[in-house]
């Protein structure tokens, strides 16, 4: 292995040698990861435009953004994931490529996923020195020694816990903390978190973030993002903001408020075009109260011939929300009322049979079978009508029922014997769309029902959300894409850690307003409630 | 702690030691109805019958913690008898042919984690077809037809005993003994835990899935070849319909033991406990004269009721 550095970096790991692809740290002593100039498309999509980025031992740096702004492909292309496909990666100070995520490791990157990457039922030890055995015996690991090294490694960032219990066993924040020193016993001088406090509670967070002040402090280059703006403020020394794949600020946090990030991450430009909307409120269809004793949240109101938007940052709860709603997740105790009556939806079979649709977001996993044809996808709602008394299927009313909407949705296929898993995603969107329109569902749920199809697309759909809405049906429409949210409701529900915390007139509301109010900060909105 | 039995200490210890509580109870309820069962004699009895399919057991739980499955192992049993007994039949060198009949059982498993992890052939599917093969190569070798010997020093490992205790029951416990190691203290075993576990977590670990995947096939053929051999010389003969349906039995041992077939947990010790379980209760059963035929009612019926228990605890926790 070639001793690239030993000396120059007190800071950091001061007794290790550097391991084999890293680099030493620049000329001031710090370690540095710089990005300059990082591009990367994908087919439709710009992800990131010239994106350059530097994190700096000693400091955290936050980045931030909407959803979608580019934060998670920043990620991959730092993790070797991804391939950027111009720009260059400097490791303090010298030219790196990150082939894959083993390289990263190797050249000193480690990053902490919001999904943890534990094995559950192996001890802490065994997590944190996994595929590094040989380290400690050829064929019997020497349990004793093994857990003293363990428990030396993340007493190093402050924790004490048993090296020995099964990971599974551990609370959320100790299996994070697991993770950060597994990275740090393998010398990481680049710790990369994604959104680390999402699964964690108030008093977790705060341990969480003396580890990350005492790494920080130790020479470590921190980088952290996050949805929660607070925290940000709390924990970073700079922060940069991307938006639509493009970096918009950078700088020291305490040059900003967090009023100015919500601004500066807003402003994706209304480039979509968006079919004009005439509003055609009629009787309330759906009343979904809160979970009785929470204040935070108001109740859910659509009415017929009514679009209501439900904005929230990813993570806030809106999809979890649904799943509820049509029974698909145990209820918290949400009581709904349709039409006035209420109604007890403990699976989705009862939803349905209250006339409530979903079009969920991921539409391979969730909403199609991929190896069956079109006909059957689209009739799967309707089974129960199709068959006769005996169970045969009317295979003339199948046919016809199907052919109608795949005229009327324009669906772009040979026939409707084809695969679904053979259609582009714009179709397979309609062909879900159109399980819940055979059905005659008067409450439909979208959930991103654009995600990731093209304009021309994009626009039918909205075409079609009026037409439903003009034939008196109700949409609840789920989506991270602010202009379309807004163009498209009528009013908006902004959801924060789970509750709708705002309800905002969308003809009179800004993409800046409901941002603040997905991030929680309401003093900055500009149009209350 | 222990003093506090809250209910979720209760609990935790249930979920934890579950099937240890199951086998006490079994043994208390089985010694209450029948006087001989708590005798050394029938005790020794259920220990060799078990001993077959605890070791089959073990290497089944190498393989169910990588989330696999090894539907094979009845047919192994067959295949290494019949070309072991064969050997021997012909040329009466009894422990070259024991020799054999165990490395034929770990090419088996090489010849369904080949399948398995350099094909991607589903788990299920591969030794689906390893059953058959096997079975198969047993009938093309003896021509359907059994292989007797009454004789010979290979009888050793199927009655023998040693210090009173049967060949087969120390051949078990040292099994069990040096497979949990191998589980809890090399490498191989944290790395059978990680494939089980999370995968793709385990591949950017920079762990060979693949391998660990292929070797867990082979050391659940090589201890089937074992558990063969034993069958072999307790019968002092081999045909090729033996070992018919023990896939099944030493499955239901892991199960009952509280492994999960998701994978990812699980240990050989508690695969004993759940072996232990289905020998005590088909030989207290036979003691209480209870027919066979709802004997494997009785014991459809507990596997069903241990994994909902398992469930059941693993979710209040």
């Amino acid at each position: 292995m070639p001793n690239s550095s030993s000396s120059s970096n007190p800071a950091v790991h001061p007794s290790e040698a550097v391991r084999s692809g890293q680099s030493a740290p620049g000329r001031n002593g710090r370690a540095s990861l710089v990005l300059k100039n990082i591009s990367k498309t994908f087919p439709g999509v710009q992800a990131l435009k010239n994106v350059s980025f530097d994190a700096r031992g000693g400091e955290v740096h936050a980045l931030i953004g909407e959803n979608g702004a580019g934060k998670s492909t920043l990620l991959k292309v730092l993790s070797g994931a991804h391939q950027a496909d111009s720009g260059t990666i400097l490791i303090n100070g010298r030219k790196t490529v990150i082939e894959d995520p083993r390289a990263a490791r190797q050249k000193g990157i480690a990053i902490i996923y919001q999904e943890l990457t534990l094995i559950p039922w192996l001890s802490a030890a065994h997590n944190l020195f996994l595929g590094r055995e040989n380290e400690f015996g050829r064929i019997l690991i020497p349990l004793a020694e093994m857990n003293r090294r363990a428990t030396d490694e993340l007493k190093k960032i402050g924790i004490d816990l048993d090296p020995a219990v099964p990971v599974a066993e551990l609370g959320m924040a100790e299996q994070q903390m697991v993770e950060v020193a597994r990275a740090l016993s393998e010398k990481a001088q680049f710790l990369l978190m994604d959104e680390p406090t999402a699964s964690l509670t108030g008093r977790e967070i705060e341990i969480l973030f003396e580890k990350i002040r005492v790494l920080r402090d130790s020479g470590v280059a921190i980088v952290y993002i996050s949805h929660r703006l607070e925290e940000i403020q709390k924990i970073a020394d700079r922060v940069t903001v991307l938006r639509d794949g493009e970096v918009v600020h950078t700088g020291p946090v305490s040059d900003v408020t967090l009023s100015d990030l919500i601004s500066k991450m807003v402003g994706r430009p209304m480039s979509s075009h968006f079919p004009p909307r005439t509003p055609a409120k009629g009787e309330e269809l759906l009343r979904v109260e809160p979970v009785p004793g929470n204040t935070r949240s108001r109740a859910v109101v659509v009415h017929a011939g009514e679009v209501v938007g439900l904005a929230g940052l990813v993570g806030a709860g809106r999809t979890d929300w649904a799943w509820r709603l049509i029974g698909a997740a145990p209820t918290k105790g949400e009581k709904i009322l349709i039409a006035g009556k209420p109604a007890d939806i403990d699976s989705p079979h009862k939803a349905r049979a209250l006339g409530i649709g979903m079009v969920p977001e991921n539409r391979k996993d969730h909403g199609l079978v991929l190896a069956r044809t079109v006909r059957e996808n689209i009739s799967m709602t309707i089974l129960d009508r199709l068959a006769n008394w005996c169970g045969f299927i009317n295979l003339a009313n199948q046919s016809n029922s199907c052919s109608l909407y795949v005229e009327r949705l324009s669906i772009r296929c040979s026939n409707d014997s084809v695969e679904c898993g053979t259609l582009s995603g714009g179709n397979q969107q309609k062909i879900v769309l159109a399980k819940w329109l055979v059905r005659d569902c008067p409450i439909i749920i979208l959930d991103e029902p654009t995600r990731g199809i093209d304009v021309g697309t994009k626009f039918e759909m909205y075409k079609l959300i009026n037409e439903l809405t003009q034939a008196g049906k109700a949409v609840i429409l789920i989506s991270s894409d602010l202009p379309e949210l807004i163009s498209m409701s009528d009013r908006i529900y902004v959801m924060h850690l789970g509750d709708f915390v705002a309800e905002v007139d969308s003809r009179k509301t800004s993409q800046e307003a409901v941002m603040h109010f997905a991030f929680g900060y309401f003093e900055g909105a500009t149009h209350g409630p | 702690m222990a003093h506090n039995l809250s209910p979720q200490f209760v609990t935790r210890v249930l979920s934890r030691y579950g099937s240890v509580v199951m086998l006490a109870v079994l043994i208390v309820l089985m010694s209450l109805a029948s006087k001989e069962f708590l005798t050394v004699h029938n005790l020794t009895n259920v220990a060799r019958q078990v001993s077959i399919f605890a070791i089959i057991g073990a290497g089944m739980t190498f393989v169910i913690i990588t989330a696999g499955i090894d539907l094979s192992v009845g047919s192994i049993v067959a295949l290494t008898a019949c070309v072991a007994m064969t050997f021997i039949d012909r040329t009466e060198m009894d422990f070259p042919g024991i020799g054999i009949g165990i490395v034929i059982g770990a090419f088996c498993g090489a010849a369904n984690g080949i399948v398995i992890a350099r094909f991607r052939v589903p788990p299920f599917i591969a030794t689906l077809a390893g059953l058959t093969i096997f079975r198969g190569l047993s009938l093309v070798i003896t021509d359907g037809l059994p292989v007797i010997r009454f004789e010979g020093s290979f009888r050793f490992i199927g009655q023998g005993m040693i210090g009173g205790i049967p060949v087969p029951v120390i051949i078990m416990i040292i099994v069990v003994v040096v497979m949990q190691i191998v589980l809890r203290r090399t490498a191989f075993g944290a790395y059978v835990y990680a494939v089980g576990g999370n995968e793709e977590a385990a591949r950017l670990s920079g762990i060979k899935v693949g391998w660990i995947k292929f070797w867990s096939y082979v050391l659940c053929g090589f201890l089937t070849g074992i558990s063969g051999m034993i069958l072999m010389a307790r019968l002092s003969s081999a045909q090729p319909a033996v070992g018919e349906g023990f896939e099944l039995d030493a499955i239901a041992a892991v199960v009952l033991g509280g492994t999960s077939l998701m994978g990812g947990r699980g240990t050989v010790w508690s695969t004993l406990i759940g072996a232990l379980v289905i020998g005590i209760l088909g030989n207290g059963m036979n003691l209480m004269g209870v027919h066979s035929h709802y004997q494997l009612v009785a014991k459809g019926v507990l596997i069903v009721l241990a994994v909902l228990l398992d469930d059941y605890l693993n979710r209040r926790r």
